[in-house]
């Protein structure tokens, strides 16, 4: 008698974990999807590289701009990515509050880059010129724009993924003066 | 007729926003010339998530970015390096989720684990109920 009264409640265990599975599911189903794909290369150096000037405005990028002691943003973007314009004045707002921006071009023409830069401004220091996405991928980042705090020995400190909103700005600042 | 007019507009002005002007690098859309070279990436590129389009490969991929890593991977493969090393190198860039090949790590051990204690249950519970059966002398309970 008690066996089969225990094997009665078993009987119910199946059923009450496919219940629970199809519960989860569909609760994350209901969940926004988070579509970053965060760098693993925060701590780590930048490699070394060396990028031709993007525009005759500007000269390129070594590494060793990176390993001058001041901590700096590292702006990827390109004159054909949409949120860029967006970020453009958040940008020209941090190099006012006295970050220097680096910037890297993926993909880009000097020309496209040029019309770019005259349309939204231009706040960065030097811009370098990355045909093949090389630098791109050295870094961890998988689209455009993003912007990566850079600490005085070259080493990578923090990744702001997506245009930089107007709520960003102060946070930005900080991780630039923490990198010091 | 004017959805039609729409929908087709925006098919041909999609695309031109989403593309970059700049011509795709050498070896994005060209195979290598050593055959067992090539099928060596291809094997590779195929297990490869393009970052930018995340439910394609990067050999299934017209996403620049996506030809840009399929460059990197065939320039890598024909300087001698190999699948794993390439692997290696973007997983530490981008973490499992860049790679299709499962890995058993310190978040993907259950999956792993979970099939193979649920056989054990199941091989337990076959061998109590047979074992139950014999004795009883053949009738089931």
């Amino acid at each position: 008698m008690t066996s089969s009264s225990s094997n009665r409640i078993w009987i119910w265990v199946p059923l009450v974990l496919f219940v629970g599975i199809a519960a989860l599911a569909a609760f994350m189903l209901t969940q926004p999807k988070d579509e970053f794909v965060k760098s693993q290369m925060i701590g780590k150096p930048l490699p070394e590289f060396a990028l031709r000037a993007a525009t005759e405005d500007r000269p390129g990028v070594t590494i060793e701009h990176f390993r001058d002691g001041k901590p700096k943003l590292l702006n990827v973007w390109a004159s054909w990515c949409f949120p860029c314009i967006a970020e453009a004045p958040q940008l020209e707002e941090l190099r006012a509050n006295g970050a220097e921006i680096i910037g890297v071009a993926i993909r880009d023409r000097p020309a496209d880059v040029a019309t770019f830069l005259a349309r939204h401004g231009n706040p960065y220091s030097r811009i370098g010129a990355d045909d093949r996405s090389e630098i791109q991928l050295e870094l961890g980042s998988s689209g455009v724009p993003e912007t990566f705090v850079i600490d005085g020995q070259g080493i990578i400190r923090h990744q702001h993924i997506g245009d930089i909103r107007e709520s960003d700005v102060s946070a930005l600042l900080q991780q630039l003066r923490d990198a010091r | 007729m004017i959805r039609a007019f729409a929908l087709a507009i925006a098919l041909f002005a999609a695309p031109l926003f989403a593309q970059s002007a700049v011509p795709p690098a050498p070896y994005a859309y060209t195979q290598l010339d050593d055959p067992a070279l090539e099928a060596e990436a291809t094997a590779l590129m195929l297990t490869l998530r393009c970052l930018k389009c995340q439910s394609q490969s990067i050999a299934d991929s017209d996403a620049p970015m996506a030809g840009d890593m399929r460059h990197q991977v065939r320039v890598r493969i024909q300087a001698g390096q190999s699948p794993d090393e390439i692997r290696a190198w973007l997983v530490e860039r981008y973490g499992d989720y860049v790679s299709y090949q499962p890995e058993a790590s310190a978040t993907t051990w259950p999956l792993f684990a979970i099939p193979a204690l649920l056989l054990a249950v199941v091989f337990l519970v076959l061998m109590r109920r047979l074992g139950r059966v014999r004795s009883d002398g053949g009738v089931a309970p």
